[in-house]
């Protein structure tokens, strides 16, 4: 895909996702929305082998979304790729659903891990990429980890792991929106300087804005060229991107919002999927 | 490559064998660690297997992260700490990353209650089985001897799904010939009787059992002797059947009772409506100390002659 074609997806994406959420009333509409440029790169060739038809195809990259509330941006991009049908998407969090808040690999075609409790899931692509290694099939491992959840110290034991082993068919992306739960990262506890702590532990770190493709583009593929260590590429996002009244709110993370204001936001075009 | 039959050695070397076997067999087993592997007893896997040993250094939470991504690739991971720290260190990386995920992680913690001896409170895990026994659909294992850690860790390969193993890492008597067959959710009856059913578990606890049941012998009162060996699933069928014929059921477990094997027992007959005298030989609600096996097991009162004073006590009653 072009930038263009990459762009255009991702608004398809971000709309489907918010109405997504919209149709429920509530969810985490804040980190949801700050990656949806990160899984449109990633699902639009940056991972290979992937295959809708056969979601557990044994030579696929995987991704592990270690930041696993972003459920409801995963779900968007993965229907709209075929994974399962657009209509789940009006399902989240009803009792029976394929689509929990929190990703899991048991509900969700096309979820490698499952996701939720915070800190675990860079562990856990350690165990992937490692894995591929053992099996010398060539397999990428992808992570997806919030800055929050950086202060879990599991993150660092993992980090320390992944860089003792060399594993560079790991690629780790740090969704940098600034903001949790309690207030902005840097209040709560913050984690600057965040590119020398990785670097520290031995990894081969970048820095790209995580809304613009060439950036992303720029970051993937110096990556790629850099062999026997951990990548980190630490992605400069807004949480809650594109729905003005949440963007760069505090109180995005978890957040109350209306069909309505979804409908208004895309001035009445509604998803055909959306009953 | 030919099973283990050599059983006097070390339950942790029948661990390793076994492990080395199935591996052999297998390029899925893979063996994780955090700093324990000459503890465990797997430095000769990594001496054969090399890159599918991992040590992943001071880092318990990681490891249990680390077997449940290798489980996403189809590995077979069996990753091993003190059992202090694979429950409660680990649990939330267990619970989640493996069993909530639905892996196929086989944890095995060491040094099971009393077993720790010198490391005393910090490394005496009463309470591992508690935890795991929350986890749904997790297989809990004690072994008993070398024979019984080779049968039950074939089992665990067998079984797809998370497993847990309270591995005694010392020698123990032998109570089972190398040929014996071990299955998840069968106990062992050893000894038939008609007066009182001993269920014991772990290698610590079923010494002190089978000594009981000699005593108890001496005084005219024949003892049943079960040996549990599968926590989760129970064996439900002989335990309720020795149960009904004694009437008398006294469980003895290197653990605490509440939330252990005497909780399990007395669920599955109450649920069956069962009524039995009970007597509960394990620890109860202390933590953990230092001293030499014999001390600590008469500090926590798990000896024969105490179980045998709870059994003569419960036929009085």
């Amino acid at each position: 895909m072009n930038e263009n074609e990459l762009k255009a997806f991702a608004a398809e994406a971000r709309k489907n996702c918010l109405f997504c959420i919209g149709s429920l009333g509530v969810g985490h509409v804040g980190g949801a929305l700050s990656i949806i440029e990160i899984l449109t790169y990633l699902y639009n060739g940056e991972m290979r082998n992937l295959d809708p038809k056969n979601p557990r195809r044994e030579d696929r990259d995987m991704l592990v979304v270690s930041k696993g509330h972003s459920g409801p941006a995963l779900y968007a991009v993965l229907a709209m790729q075929g994974f399962f049908p657009m209509e789940w998407l009006d399902t989240l969090n009803r009792g029976g659903t394929r689509l929990p808040s929190h990703c899991d690999r048991n509900q969700t075609p096309g979820i490698d891990m499952s996701t939720g409790s915070l800190g675990q899931g860079l562990s856990a692509a350690c165990g992937i990429a490692y894995g591929a290694k053992l099996k010398e099939n060539g397999q990428r491992c992808y992570c997806i980890i919030g800055d929050g959840e950086t202060q879990e110290g599991q993150n660092w034991e993992a980090a320390m792991f992944a860089a003792a082993k060399g594993l560079d068919n790991l690629i780790t992306i740090t969704d940098y929106n600034k903001l949790q739960i309690d207030g902005t990262v840097e209040q709560v506890v913050g984690i600057e300087d965040i590119e020398a702590k990785w670097k520290a532990f031995g990894w081969d770190v970048y820095r790209a804005d995580g809304h613009d493709f060439k950036a992303l583009e720029k970051a993937f593929d110096a990556a790629h060229k850099v062999d026997g260590k951990p990548k980190m590429i630490i992605c400069d996002t807004i949480k809650g991107k594109g729905f003005p009244r949440l963007e760069g709110q505090v109180g995005s993370h978890n957040a109350n919002i209306t069909l309505d204001e979804v409908k208004e936001l895309y001035k009445g075009e509604v998803p055909a999927w959306l009953k | 490559m030919a099973e283990v039959k050599d059983m006097d050695i070390e339950m942790r070397q029948a661990y390793c064998r076994t492990l080395m076997e199935l591996a052999a067999e297998d390029p899925r087993v893979v063996v994780l660690e955090a700093d324990l592997m000459k503890a465990s007893g797997t430095m000769p896997f990594k001496d054969a297997f090399g890159k599918r040993a991992i040590d992943v250094g001071v880092a318990e939470a990681d490891m249990v992260g680390i077997a449940s991504g290798l489980s996403v690739q189809g590995f077979i991971p069996f990753a091993a700490t003190f059992g202090c720290f694979a429950a409660r260190r680990t649990f939330d990386q267990f619970f989640i990353s493996s069993n909530y995920a639905k892996l196929n992680v086989k944890l095995t913690g060491t040094d099971p209650g009393v077993s720790a001896v010198y490391n005393g409170g910090t490394h005496m895990p009463f309470e591992d089985i508690g935890l795991m026994r929350m986890i749904p659909d997790l297989v809990i294992l004690e072994p008993s001897d070398a024979a019984s850690v080779c049968g039950l860790v074939r089992e665990m390969y067998k079984h797809q799904g998370c497993c847990y193993l309270r591995l005694h890492r010392k020698k123990s008597p032998a109570i089972y010939g190398p040929d014996e067959k071990f299955e998840i959710g069968k106990a062992k009856l050893l000894k038939d009787g008609n007066d009182v059913t001993l269920i014991g578990l772990g290698a610590v606890m079923m010494q002190e059992v089978l000594k009981a049941a000699g005593l108890l012998e001496k005084e005219g009162i024949n003892a049943t002797v079960i040996d549990a060996l599968s926590v989760k699933p129970l064996d439900r069928d002989l335990i309720l059947a020795k149960a009904r014929e004694t009437g008398v059921v006294v469980t003895c477990e290197n653990h605490q009772v509440d939330g252990g094997l005497g909780m399990a027992v007395t669920k599955l007959l109450a649920d069956e409506n069962v009524f039995c005298r009970m007597g509960y030989i394990g620890v109860q609600d202390r933590f953990g100390q230092v001293g030499n096996l014999d001390y600590l097991v008469k500090a926590y009162n798990l000896s024969a002659d105490d179980i045998c004073a709870k059994a003569k006590s419960l036929l009085k009653k």
